[in-house]
């Protein structure tokens, strides 16, 4: 649902050619550390304009995707 | 120095809370004055901050409650549109020997002190990974340092606050996020009452006891020192060397 969303802010933030990320990449090997997608998901919470508390680790893209789904639900 | 800077300080109504306050305000910050009980004593600093120049704001919350802190971030925000500055300040004692002590005497301590700085940090931190700089300070105490007898509990409550403060600034520093702590040795407030007669006193190599100023300038200092993090930086005229 909101894996575009992610893909966009991860490769503005890292540089990466968005074609390289993908549902199932890891945050690690993206160069994200968990401290970093925190910041991700304020940006991702400007760029929807939805407000999330994230109080647990994610590690894929897919992950995040599916915890803000969580959250929205 | 601190123009368009938003500052928080728990306990703020009185003591050294009040002097920080008053403080930063006088260095340009606005203040946002937390407290837990005296409204007139928060609203009496707010004014004295306002007459400095500043927004000055005072906030009714408890800091042991998790969700009432985060509603009361949530509308320091809404005031004051950022954070850039938290003094965790909000501290009690409830002194007694450890073999009388009672277990809600300990847990009351552990919660405002310790986990009160917690909470706050833990729901404005959001803010200053966003503005990518921010800055915390935790007043611990040299009872955390020293070990203090008939404080078990507020001692323990200042000691796991510098392990809190060091650990908050190795995990932030790379998002430009400073945090330290003051320690306050005998410093003259309600909270250390009369102590014209404590031996201790004579224990301060410069044999006298603080005020609430001298703990503010350090609180100042701190606000203002780009490259210092992690630096438990003691207000106790040496007593703790």
């Amino acid at each position: 649902m909101y894996f575009e969303s992610i893909a966009k802010i991860v490769s503005e933030r890292t540089g990466c050619d968005i074609a390289v990320v993908k549902p199932e990449s890891k945050f690690s090997e993206l160069g994200i550390d968990s401290l970093d997608t925190v910041e991700l998901l304020m940006n991702l919470e400007d760029e929807l304009g939805i407000e999330i508390e994230l109080d647990q680790k994610v590690e894929t893209i897919d992950d995040l995707d599916k915890f803000i789904q969580s959250k929205q639900g | 120095m601190l123009r368009g800077k938003v500052a928080v300080v728990t306990g703020g109504s009185r003591g050294i809370g009040a002097a920080a306050a008053k403080k930063l305000a006088s260095m340009g910050a606005d203040v946002a004055v937390i407290y837990a009980g005296r409204a007139e004593a928060a609203e009496s600093v707010c004014e004295k901050c306002r007459e400095l120049g500043v927004q000055a704001q005072s906030y009714k919350c408890d800091v042991a409650d998790f969700a009432a802190v985060k509603d009361t971030v949530a509308q320091i925000k809404a005031d004051f549109k950022t954070v850039h500055i938290l003094v965790n300040n909000a501290g009690i004692t409830r002194d007694g020997l450890i073999a009388m002590m009672k277990e809600e005497d300990f847990d009351a301590v552990l919660d405002t002190n310790l986990k009160g700085a917690f909470n706050m940090i833990r729901h404005i931190t959001g803010v200053f990974i966003r503005n990518k700089e921010g800055c915390i300070i935790n007043i611990t105490s040299v009872a955390g340092i020293m070990g203090n007898a008939g404080q078990c509990n507020y001692a323990a409550s200042k000691a796991g606050l510098i392990g809190l403060t060091k650990s908050v600034a190795k995990e932030l520093a790379p998002k430009g996020i400073r945090c330290n702590a003051v320690a306050p040795g005998f410093i003259a407030t309600e909270m250390t009452g009369e102590q014209a007669d404590n031996p201790l006193l004579k224990m301060i190599p410069m044999g006298k006891m603080g005020e609430t100023e001298d703990v503010a300038d350090a609180v100042a200092y701190l606000a203002a020192a780009k490259y210092v993090t992690g630096e438990i930086l003691r207000v106790d005229g040496g007593i703790a060397m």
